[in-house]
């Protein structure tokens, strides 16, 4: 029986990182201001390390950079931080990484994780606030994980950094805080694309993405209060996409609500509607539902930005509007 | 250091393999055997094979859209790289990329990229590779006039400068993009100038001379594997033929400059004559010529009796490891 402590999402990526680092000299971290994005950063110092790789302001050298060494050999996390900065490096991941493999008949691999975060909901407005996972979900060749727990990160970032296909990570900087049980191991191991029932109902079926689970979880708990039961589902890899639970699901509830922080027009949130009205129509009794940000640049004034998001009241309304 | 007699022999096999390969290729795009372009290198030969003389099997290569000369200069099986030009299953990538994605890991020629100036941060990626591992390896990432207008090569430059990474900026300046001419783009037409401000050892040679390439890239992998760090060499060099074969637009450079640096600078040719004039029997030179007309002609050969990938296995190699078959959905 394994321990269990708990910990935050952040030191989750942190001891995931570790973890990996101490035990194949192959995995090396390379990217901006790498310290400032880390639990604890003391075990990126030291002189002549060369895991840990430093980098200028250069999104699209350093992660083809990245991505070159992982085709020799490496396994490297490249940090990009904000993810509105991921569009600068989108030649090495979709032209390269999420390419090569299959360009060269298979005779190459790209061992590589690419770390990025959504920095929304704090008056950083559009250059800043982007939440771009739908746009790399339509480029074939990459996973895209996007974890919602500390549990859920540690263990699928461990087994993204030990998977031989290039993975994009999604972190909520909203939850870098937010603590959770994990287990006490160094052998905490999620697969890639198996969605997780994070609370099982009867009525309705809704689907959250990164920490929009929690606003799902609490519009459950105000639903429950009502009578109605929501069995709440986080996909946690946005690719592959885990269908068969969601499909399952609805074939059970007979409705689907779907939260994503991204904006409305081809999210994460369209793409599993898409799927659902195409392979589950017949269980459906009623419309699916989106719960998504407008299709608005994220404004700077918290006035404006407040309203933005998904929450739980939102989709108390939305599954209201299908009940 | 001068090349042996023996070395300029062999120098002189794969460049004329390289041309060789070429024609074949045009012809087989003209007889409708290759789908798509082919990008031929012909002109290029001496800056090809000279840069991949100089470097160990086991070395890194990245290469552009136009690396045919590259791979066979590193020892590629000219078989499984016709039957890729032919979108055969016997291709070196199983007909998956196609002549302007050609790779060949096991002779180090890790990817090419139609991107231009996208393999270029590869290559220094491979560099950190060999100095992480301290396996003794180098990187060389070929690339081109066009790709030093990328922002991209300047932050390879920087980062590997700064960290003195074993990588060699290879730069087949051919002075022209798809026909748009360097001098109305280029700022400063010597690319080698630019390493100079990242602190860069930086040559530029005459591309047509097999042996300049081969010295200049000699010495800069040297210092690479001995640990000093990046180099640059700049091969001023010719592409002969238009940007590819099988497009929709021709040549749009002089015709008479073009006859006149064909007949004054083709590198083959040239070199086949300093070969007699350093001693070596034409009987010898013929018998090299014969010996590579034999071997394409099989490599066509068996491009064409090869078959082509089953249309159901359109994806495979997606993923090396794959996790479920969403994506194999041809509806």
């Amino acid at each position: 029986m394994v321990e269990m402590k708990s910990i935050s999402y952040l030191q989750a990526v942190t001891e995931a990182q570790r973890e990996e680092m101490l035990a194949n000299p192959d995995v090396v971290i390379m990217g901006e201001d790498l310290a400032l994005y880390e639990s604890d950063p003391s075990y990126l110092q030291g002189a002549n390390n060369k895991q840990v790789w430093h980098t200028p302001i250069s999104e699209c050298g350093f992660t083809g950079m990245g991505v070159g060494a992982a085709m020799a050999g490496l396994r490297p996390i490249v940090n990009l931080t904000i993810a509105s900065f991921v569009y600068l490096a989108s030649d090495p991941i979709i032209n390269q990484a999420g390419k090569l493999h299959y360009m060269t008949g298979g005779q190459i691999k790209i061992p590589a994780v690419f770390r990025a975060f959504y920095l929304h909901q704090g008056s950083n407005a559009a250059q800043h606030s982007d939440r771009p996972h739908p746009m790399f979900m339509a480029q074939p060749g990459l996973k895209i994980i996007a974890p919602s727990t500390p549990s859920d990160m540690k263990g699928l970032l461990k087994t993204a950094i030990r998977d031989d296909d290039p993975v994009l990570l999604f972190e909520d900087a909203v939850l870098w805080a937010k603590k959770g049980d994990v287990p006490d191991t160094d052998e905490h191991l999620i697969p890639l694309g198996v969605a997780d029932i994070k609370r099982p109902g009867t009525d309705v079926t809704i689907v959250t993405i990164s920490s929009c689970l929690y606003h799902g979880l609490k519009a459950a708990e105000k639903l429950e209060k009502e009578g109605i039961s929501a069995e709440v589902i986080d996909p946690r890899t946005l690719a592959p996409l885990d269908f068969d639970t969601i499909l399952e699901s609805v074939a059970k509830t007979g409705r689907l609500v779907v939260v994503d922080n991204a904006n409305r027009t081809l999210s994460a949130a369209s793409e599993i509607a898409a799927n659902v009205s195409e392979n589950g129509f017949d269980s459906l009794k009623k419309p699916i539902q989106r719960v998504t940000t407008p299709d608005v640049h994220i404004p700077f004034s918290p006035a404006l930005e407040e309203q933005f998001y998904p929450n739980a009241d939102k989709i108390v309304a939305a599954v209201k509007r299908i009940i | 250091m001068p090349l042996t007699t023996d070395q300029k022999a062999e120098a002189y096999r794969r460049m004329y393999t390289v041309r060789q390969f070429e024609n074949a290729g045009v012809q087989n795009i003209k007889r409708g055997n290759i789908a798509g372009v082919c990008h031929s290198s012909i002109g290029q030969e001496a800056s090809s094979v000279g840069a991949c003389m100089a470097l160990a099997p086991d070395d890194y290569l990245i290469g552009t859209h136009r690396s045919h000369g590259h791979l066979i200069g590193k020892g590629a099986n000219i078989n499984r790289l016709m039957a890729e030009l032919m979108g055969k299953e016997t291709g070196v990538c199983k007909g998956r990329g196609g002549e302007m994605h050609i790779a060949d890991a096991s002779v180090g020629a890790l990817s090419t990229s139609g991107i231009v100036g996208g393999g270029i941060p590869l290559a220094l990626g491979a560099a950190l590779s060999a100095f992480v591992k301290g396996d003794g390896k180098v990187a060389l990432g070929f690339f081109g006039d066009g790709a030093s207008n990328q922002g991209v090569f300047y932050e390879s430059m920087n980062m590997a400068a700064v960290w003195g990474l074993p990588m060699i900026f290879l730069c087949e300046n051919n002075s022209v993009a798809a026909v748009t001419s360097a001098e109305n783009t280029h700022a400063e037409r010597d690319i080698a100038k630019r390493a100079e401000a990242h602190g860069i050892p930086n040559i530029i040679v005459d591309g047509q001379d097999v042996e300049a390439v081969f010295d200049a890239t000699s010495e800069a992998v040297a210092r690479a594997r001995g640990g000093e760090g990046p180099s640059l060499v700049e091969t001023k060099t010719h592409r002969f033929d238009s940007h590819a074969a099988g497009l929709f637009f021709g040549d749009h450079r002089s015709e008479e400059e073009m006859r006149r640096v064909k007949e004054e600078q083709d590198p083959v040719v040239n070199l086949r004559q300093a070969l007699k004039d350093s001693g070596l029997d034409e009987g010898k030179i013929a018998d090299i010529e014969a010996g590579v007309d034999a071997a394409i002609k099989e490599a066509v050969e068996f491009g064409l009796s090869s078959p082509y990938p089953d249309a159901e296995r359109y994806s495979d190699y997606m993923f090396a490891t794959p996790v479920r078959a969403n994506y194999q959905d041809l509806r």
